[in-house]
């Protein structure tokens, strides 16, 4: 089953025409994903590769091609009302790439959001991919295989070196969502933890989660009461000094709030199994399979 | 990114935040003439660096404290001739302290009550919130420890902003009397507006004082600018003081690389945030030190890695490199091409372990291994980081 993306994903690329928005949509059809339209306004009528047709706004995009879900390559001062427009063309699923988007258009964007039915990923993001069906994001394909592991994460490389050591013990994934690592973002942990939880396909999750913010407490106080499935988890940023943004916008220890070793603590009482080490991420999630 | 005191105070200024009179000197004659047009003999003379603890610090030549109240503007130049150009030790600068090169000369005003407010984006409810109480002047950690009670918090509205009813509300709260609750309120309310218009993620007024001839000012203030924002902002930019930053921090934002200093003595090159956190996590999880948190991004390329590397050995303090890439699109052979071509270019003093993963990944640690450099290719993630600190203990 996964969650929100699999092979009848109809995917919508937002920024296709530039450099990095075309790398990516070409990276996400080599893998198998359905792009069935692209838009960058002002270069309506155009074809990406001789394949995707270009429109000039998401409102024709879904009209012509019935797009459900859109991938934001759109740069940082206009990523915003990027969202925002996917959102009024009833778009169902909107990640968004981009990193670098002002906090206060993505408090605005969120409260936009409300009333939409689009869920939103990201931003700054590396993308959410169901492996074997669907992959919408940057993320490497290769080191992904069918499964039942459901990963969530703030990261990009990080992540990858989760699924790597996975895939290398024979555990494959479910879907492998990168909620991303900015302090105000569309589907928080606990969002996709509820998720993953209610998935057929998934029998274990492992929770990816950093310094900054109250996020992972929150998914482990919830988990604790609600989710009966093994979990693992590991939080970077035990030798973070407080009060510096560690590259990600929430990635910082403001006034004692937000600290590895919390969340660790969280966690634990959550009945998480911990990794002490990011070598052993898998390894901890295989604990958690056994008890 | 921060700014100074007198910086902050400009921008109260402008936003019609009410606040004491004064203006920045940069020489004590500067100082003598701002206290003289000041015309009052109640003067501060204040320390600008980027800094708190300015008031209880030492300069190096052993003037006590960068905060002095006086009565003249004669001794308002004498004082700021004792701190410019001299060196001020606080609990916040570390034991080497900050150059101090310009001073804040202003009204002193004479305080009735202290208050703390402030405005911060909170993320949990992804909306501003203020934050206020009747203990200011202290720190707020201390005042959430010890009486929790004493702290307000007020969630705003994330579209419809700050509404004036609800900073009555605030002010009739914190204990203002009748005829103060206009002025407290405007304060309030201009402060939202400047915190909303600079896309700030802090501002923080500790403390907000009433003064004893019944003036609401913001005394000091703490600011804190999205960096996601500075794009739109040419106008904070122009504030930045680099001569307050860590110069090789500066260095490495010139070539977009993100770079903040620890104390340790191993170093790290990595690709992506999380995972650079991860190997600073893993580096002292064996036993290590980490020298720093650096962050080279998707690209990753050979330029970034040669410029980074010169940062990284020029902190003499670093016995041992670890380049820690997950080469998930880019390939690992044209990365380890890469490092060699910087390794070359740039002569390092230390040695170097090299953990790489993805495409290509074992014709990439054949060529590091037949590059006849002294570089050490690692087998994952923890055999690299047992080599580094090896190789760090050793040198």
């Amino acid at each position: 089953m996964a969650i929100l993306v699999d092979k009848n994903t109809r995917l919508l690329v937002q920024g296709i025409t530039g450099k990095s928005g075309g790398f990516h949509a070409r990276g996400c059809m080599e893998y198998g994903t359905n792009v069935v339209a692209g838009v960058t306004p002002g270069r309506g009528g155009e074809m990406f590769d001789s394949k995707v047709p270009v429109f000039d706004t998401v409102e024709e995009a879904r009209k012509r091609t019935g797009c459900n879900a859109t991938m934001i390559f759109v740069p940082a001062p206009f990523a915003a009302d990027a969202i925002l427009e996917a959102a009024a063309a009833g778009v169902e699923l909107i990640v968004c790439i981009t990193e670098g988007i002002p906090v206060i258009d993505m408090m605005r964007v969120k409260e936009g959001l409300r009333d939409k039915k689009s869920r939103l990923i990201g931003p700054n993001c590396p993308g959410i991919i169901t492996p074997e069906q669907c992959k919408i994001g940057i993320m490497p394909g290769y080191i992904h295989r069918s499964g039942s592991i459901g990963v969530i994460s703030r990261s990009g490389t990080l992540t990858y070196e989760a699924v790597w050591q996975l895939t290398s013990r024979g555990y494959g994934q479910s879907t492998c969502i990168g909620i991303g690592g900015d302090p105000i973002n569309g589907t928080s942990h606990l969002e996709a933890l509820r998720l993953l939880n209610d998935d057929p396909q998934t029998e274990g999750i492992i929770l990816i989660g950093e310094i900054g913010g109250a996020a992972e407490e929150e998914a482990a106080a919830w988990a604790k009461q609600n989710c009966k499935k093994p979990l693992a988890a590991f939080i970077a940023g035990s030798t973070a000094p407080p009060g510096r943004r560690m590259g990600h916008a929430g990635a910082i220890i403001a006034g004692g709030v937000g600290t590895a070793q919390g969340k660790i603590k969280a966690l634990k009482e959550a009945g998480m199994e911990i990794a002490e080490s990011p070598a052993d991420i898998a390894e901890a999630l295989i604990r958690a399979l056994k008890r | 990114m921060n700014i100074h005191e007198y910086q902050a105070k400009q921008l109260f200024e402008k936003f019609q935040v009410a606040t004491p009179k004064g203006a920045p000197a940069s020489t004590p004659d500067e100082a003598l003439a701002i206290a003289s047009r000041l015309g009052t003999s109640h003067l501060v003379v204040k320390a600008q660096i980027h800094a708190g603890g300015r008031g209880k610090g030492t300069f190096t030549n052993g003037f006590q404290g960068g905060v002095h109240l006086c009565n003249s503007a004669e001794k308002a130049g004498e004082l700021a001739a004792k701190m410019l150009g001299n060196t001020l030790v606080t609990h916040q600068t570390g034991t080497t302290g900050r150059v101090v090169r310009k001073v804040l000369v202003a009204e002193s005003v004479e305080i009735a009550k202290e208050y703390y407010f402030a405005i911060v984006l909170d993320r949990a409810i992804g909306a501003p919130m203020i934050i206020a109480s009747t203990e200011g002047g202290v720190e707020i950690e201390k005042v959430a420890e010890k009486t929790p009670e004493k702290i307000i918090k007020e969630p705003v509205h994330p579209l419809l902003g700050l509404q004036p009813y609800q900073t009555r509300n605030l002010a009739y709260r914190l204990g203002f009397e009748s005829s103060k609750i206009s002025a407290a309120s405007t304060l309030f309310l201009n402060i939202f507006k400047l915190f909303m218009e600079l896309d700030c993620s802090l501002v923080e007024v500790n403390p907000l004082v009433l003064t004893r001839d019944n003036k609401v000012f913001a005394l000091d203030a703490k600011f804190n600018f999205d960096d996601n924002a500075l794009f739109r902002h040419p106008e904070i930019v122009a504030l930045r003081d680099t001569e307050e930053e860590d110069p090789r921090e500066v260095e490495a934002s010139k070539f977009n690389l993100n770079y903040i200093g620890l104390d340790g003595n191993i170093a790290c090159m990595v690709n992506g945030a999380g995972l650079a956190m991860s190997t600073m996590d893993i580096i002292k999880y064996h036993g290590g030190e980490p020298a720093n948190f650096l962050d080279v991004g998707g690209g990753a390329s050979e330029e970034q890695v040669t410029e980074a590397f010169k940062i990284l050995i020029s902190d003499k303090n670093v016995k041992a490199i670890l380049v820690n890439i997950f080469g998930g699109i880019m390939r690992c052979d044209i990365i380890a091409q890469g490092i060699i071509n910087a390794v070359r270019a740039v002569s390092l003093p230390v040695p170097l372990v090299v953990r790489l993963e993805g495409t290509n990944v074992e014709l990439g640690k054949k060529l590091l291994q037949e590059s006849n450099l002294p570089i050490i290719a690692a087998d994952g993630l923890t055999d690299a980081a047992q080599k580094v600190v090896q190789a760090a203990a050793q040198g």
